[in-house]
């Protein structure tokens, strides 16, 4: 019969649309505004509504995302010290070439000394690749999961500076556990290997 | 310093309501019906338009902030999200369009392309950042800035919105407001704001310079753009 | 290169026929043979008529500056499958004239304009031989290596000026203007006049003039600012009532420079350019990336990776498809439920992506030699559960939405037909090309990765209309996720890269030619190396752009309406359009 598939068809879409009341009767008040209902809504199981409230409920982002990259710094009696050693290979790897690095020098004898003295990213040119996170050899610059970065001025917000992306390790360890073990382990391991040697 | 305090930001006000007048309860009432009622072009350039039809899709769903429809004519809509790579090529176009949009009007620089010309910035087509010709209220850093992201800048939009007063919009200020010249391809990209410039710039370059085309010719011509 | 007989004889024939005109190519790394200008044509034909060369892939050009020569090579296949065959033929730098091969295979046209364009090599006997992705009247020729944009910094990258001594500065601020833009020293805006694409209007004829009620022509412009054309994208039709009698496709609104950019880049920097090419199927982009220069380099990755790379390149065909058949119905008029359906779909994969690669879209998760970390279990477990539950069952239930629609079989059956014949002499490449019934899978004409182990059947159509198009993405959906089940079936464990993480290749000098089956068709990367850091050559073989050679052969005779919905059946993305 002409018109029978296109009653199916519309029958697809009544589904969808009865299917949110079920859930929503079946899930009860935890399907909203709760990380429960957030994975569940996220999940292969998910049937009806489908919308993530933001900014009322947020959706999590993975280990693993990436933003922008920020430099980590620990705190070393009171002392900021960030783990970069203005090596840059960040600088070599970054594909738009947006990382600037000024090596600081030692005042007095000129030579140089293994710390930034100034350190830019260009957040208007950055591609959020993410090399320079993955070849840094002092994990010292890694990849925000922060994306809640509007602002009205690009000349004056949009050159992040030494300041600016300066975080600290406890961050770090907090929006990365699994990478953060992981290098802590290696680390040991390393030392370990030293002093046995 | 607390991890949890790192990301957030004091309130941030727009440079050009800095100091501005007090807001009133008129000003309330017509901002909140501004802020809810934004309509967005359909207007998308690369990548990063992508992003923005998943945040209108069903995920995120950009309706629920009263951007409603999308509209295809400039002059149904309220806000132009310029998202991705302005090419040369294509920013005539864009500035019409700016031009057609009725006040008040609104532009996001959505990703990195957009507000100052991303990672494609050192091709010979690229636009650097689409401010050089259109006023942009609000920029979203990221490349693609995810759904998310924009949904926060949407919304920091509609806090830019919150902080205007009728005494200050320029949609009620006297006089006409003129609109952009549109740029015109010629051998590379001419602002005809700067017109002027180039022919001054070009002239002098002829005296300065023997005979154009050799590589000491273009160092020479780099240099000048140096100093 | 292994040459298996029917490749020797027809060395041994070309080599007696012509003569001194054809020679194998002799440079170390190169392969194919090195063709005299005059006599192109006549070779060509003998390899496409006698051989079964009918398939010409792809057409680029080389500027070997200071040689003083520039350098056009060809791709030819069989549509019957087997390997490419490979020719070159060299002009004068000053003065590059080559033959265009139009006139036996049409679809060069865009490929010999684009090279005119960036190249400056003119190609004798195109019909219609006009920039294509820059505009009429733009200075100079970009490609040619001795062409500096305004923003140029150095030859290569990393550039000295960011570390140590990396004073910040906007590039931009150097510049007289403070934009991209530089002129020619005697240029003088007052006296310019603008091209008005006389050219381009003029170009447009009627094909013939049989129709009984004559009215009056009129050219209408679709785009660069139009819903229907997915994203800027130009189409100038000449309507004759309601019926499109010519159309002239106008691309370059998106053109990011992506060749001159990546033959600045070294190896690695171009990896996250490609996801940027066609932006909805990063992880196809990657892995054609990534098979040419390791090509180049003679490397293999590890089975797991080999796993990984195919499991992830099946997702996306699976997301593109998708995104693909959602919006066909936006193209014929009725907006947006089925697209919002099939974008759900989608974030759950993106979701996968995220977590597994960093980014919903710009993946960038291939490296040279295998992937740039393990898939987790957790996620392997998802992936299960998507492949075994999920999307079958979604895909269904899309089915039962469209496929039998009246309403959508009206609209799609028989319109935009394209023959065998038309798709492969217009070297259309992928769910279009074999919906007009032309069986030709990269994966399975010539097997890359582990492809050639896997299960899984071609999927093709009769009638070369919009309405295969749309069954052949259903079922090459099918087929995805029967490789996809057996992928998660035998994923082995093991490390996911060959040898150590590496920023700075090592890649000896050569060429090499890296095509995998994308889910828009073939996607091929021609990668020249001279043993340095960066590409000499980086050139894309985008089957979108090239598949929109048949718009104007699908269009002729169609409605306005039609047009909408032929073009969206192409399923082309802008990024890669004009890269
Ligand atoms: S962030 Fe890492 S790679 Fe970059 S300069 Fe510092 S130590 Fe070197
Ligand atoms: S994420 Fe990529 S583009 Fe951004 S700073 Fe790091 S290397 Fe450069
Ligand atoms: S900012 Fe990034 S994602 Fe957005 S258009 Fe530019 S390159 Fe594409």
């Amino acid at each position: 019969m002409n018109g029978l598939w296109i009653l199916r068809g519309l029958g697809v879409t009544l589904k969808h649309f009865i299917e949110t009341y079920i859930e929503d009767f079946r899930q009860g008040k935890k399907r909203y505004f709760t990380a429960q209902g957030i994975e569940q809504r996220r999940s292969s199981k998910t049937r009806g509504i489908f919308t993530v409230q933001y900014p009322e409920e947020k959706l999590p982002v993975p280990e693993e995302f990436r933003y922008l990259p920020f430099l980590v710094y620990e705190e070393v009696n009171g002392q900021r010290k960030l783990r970069c050693t203005a090596c840059g290979i960040c600088a070599k790897v970054c594909p738009p070439q947006c990382i600037w690095i000024v090596r600081s020098t030692d005042p007095e004898t000129g030579r140089p000394v293994p710390a930034p003295s100034e350190f830019y990213i260009d957040v208007d040119v950055c591609m959020n690749c993410g090399f320079c996170a993955e070849y840094c050899p002092f994990d010292a610059i890694k990849m925000d999961h922060d994306y809640e970065i509007a602002s009205f001025d690009r000349q004056r917000e949009h050159v992040f500076d030494l300041q600016k992306i300066s975080k600290p390790v406890t961050y770090y360890a907090k929006i990365r556990p699994g990478n953060y073990a992981e290098e802590q382990r290696a680390r040991m391991m390393k030392e370990a290997a030293k002093t046995i040697a | 310093m607390d991890e949890n305090e790192l990301n957030l930001r004091p309130n941030q006000i727009p440079e050009e309501l800095k100091g501005s007048i007090a807001v009133t309860t008129l000003d309330r009432i017509y901002n909140w019906s501004r802020r809810n009622s934004i309509w967005p072009m359909m207007f998308g350039l690369a990548c990063c338009a992508i992003e923005m039809i998943a945040t209108a899709a069903s995920r995120y769903d950009f309706s629920r902030f009263g951007m409603e429809v999308m509209r295809a004519s400039p002059r149904q809509a309220d806000v132009m999200i310029v998202s991705g790579t302005v090419t040369k090529k294509m920013i005539p176009q864009i500035v019409r369009l700016y031009n057609q949009m009725a006040e008040p009007k609104y532009v996001i620089a959505m990703g990195a392309c957009a507000s100052g010309g991303g990672p494609f910035k050192e091709g010979y087509n690229v636009v650097p950042g689409i401010d050089r010709f259109i006023p942009v209220d609000v920029y979203i850093p990221g490349c693609p800035p995810t759904p998310q992201a924009l949904l926060n800048g949407l919304i920091t939009l509609q806090k830019k919105i919150d902080s205007e007063s009728l005494k200050s919009v320029r949609w009620y200020q006297k006089g006409k407001i003129e609109p952009i010249p549109i740029p015109v391809l010629g051998p590379d990209l001419i602002d005809p704001r700067q017109s002027p410039l180039i022919k001054e710039l070009c002239q002098s370059q002829i005296s300065n310079v023997s005979p154009a085309g050799t590589p000491e010719n273009l160092e020479a011509h780099h240099d000048n753009q140096l100093d | 290169m292994t040459t298996s007989w029917i490749e020797t004889q027809l060395t041994e024939y070309l080599l007696e026929r012509f003569g001194e005109a054809v020679q194998p190519d002799s440079r170390p790394g190169y392969l194919g043979f090195l063709v005299a200008r005059n006599k192109l044509l006549e070779v060509c034909r003998s390899l496409r008529d006698e051989f079964g060369f009918d398939y010409l892939s792809s057409v680029t050009g080389v500027d070997y500056h200071p040689e003083p020569f520039m350098e056009v090579v060809y791709h030819f296949y069989k549509s019957t499958g087997g390997s490419a065959l490979v020719m070159k033929t060299q002009a004068p730098r000053d003065n590059p004239t080559v033959p265009s091969l139009c006139s036996l295979y049409p679809g060069a046209d865009f490929q010999e304009r684009e090279a005119w364009d960036l190249l400056g090599i003119r190609f004798e006997g195109h019909p219609d031989l006009r920039r294509i992705l820059m505009w009429e009247g733009f200075a100079g020729h970009p490609l040619r290596k001795d062409w500096r944009e305004p923003f140029f910094e150095e030859d290569a990258k990393p550039f000295k000026s960011r570390w140590p001594e990396g004073h910040f500065i906007r590039v931009e601020d150097n510049n007289p203007y403070k934009n991209n833009v530089s002129y020619p020293p005697d240029f003088d805006p007052g006296k310019w006049v603008p091209d008005k694409d006389e050219l381009l209007y003029g170009g447009l004829q009627s094909f013939e003039e049989d129709s009984e009620i004559k009215t009056e022509r009129i050219v209408v412009n679709l785009g660069p600012q139009h819903p229907s054309t997915h994203g800027v994208f130009r189409m100038v039709v000449l309507l004759e009532g309601e019926r499109v009698v010519d159309l002239k496709p106008v691309m370059g609104y998106l053109h990011r420079n992506h060749e001159k950019i990546g033959e600045r880049n070294t190896y690695l920097q171009n990896m996250p350019f490609t996801d940027r090419l066609d932006y909805i199927c990063s992880m196809s982009n990657n892995f054609g990336y990534a098979l040419a220069v390791e090509k180049l380099m003679g490397i293999q990755p590890p089975e797991r990776a080999e796993y990984i790379r195919v499991m992830m390149a099946e997702l996306t065909r699976f997301l593109n498809h998708m995104f693909s058949i959602g919006f066909l119905l936006n193209d014929l008029g009725a907006f947006f439920t089925p697209s919002l359906y099939a974008i759900e779909e989608r974030e759950l994969i993106l979701d996968i992506f995220e977590e597994v690669a960093g980014s919903r879209m710009m993946c960038n998760y291939f490296r040279f030699g295998g992937v740039a970390r393990d898939v987790p279990e957790q996620v392997l477990d998802k992936i299960k559960t998507l492949v075994h539950d999920r999307l079958p069952r979604k895909l269904d239930e899309f089915e039962r939405y469209l496929t039998h629609n009246e309403i959508l079989r009206s609209r799609c059956e028989g319109v935009g037909v394209l023959t065998p014949e038309q798709a492969i002499a217009l070297s259309v490449a992928g769910p279009v090309l074999r919906a007009s019934g032309v069986p030709y899978d990269v994966r399975r004409a010539d097997p890359y990765s582990i492809y050639e182990r896997l299960e899984f059947d071609v999927a093709y159509g009769i009638h070369g209309d919009i309405y295969d198009r749309y069954l052949v993405r259903i079922e090459e959906m099918r087929q995805s996720l029967r490789i996809l089940r057996q992928v998660l079936k035998d994923i082995p464990n093991g490390p996911v890269m060959a040898g150590k993480p590496q920023f700075q290749v090592r890649v000896p000098p050569g060429e090499a030619y890296g095509r995998v089956e994308g889910p828009k068709g073939e996607l091929g990367f021609y990668v020249v190396s001279n043993g340095k850091p960066n590409p000499w050559r980086y050139h894309v073989r985008a089957p979108s752009f090239i598949n929109l050679t048949s718009l104007k052969t699908m269009a002729h005779g169609a409605k306005v309406a039609d047009l909408v919905a032929i073009l969206g059946s192409i399923d082309i993305v802008l990024g890669e359009v004009d890269r």
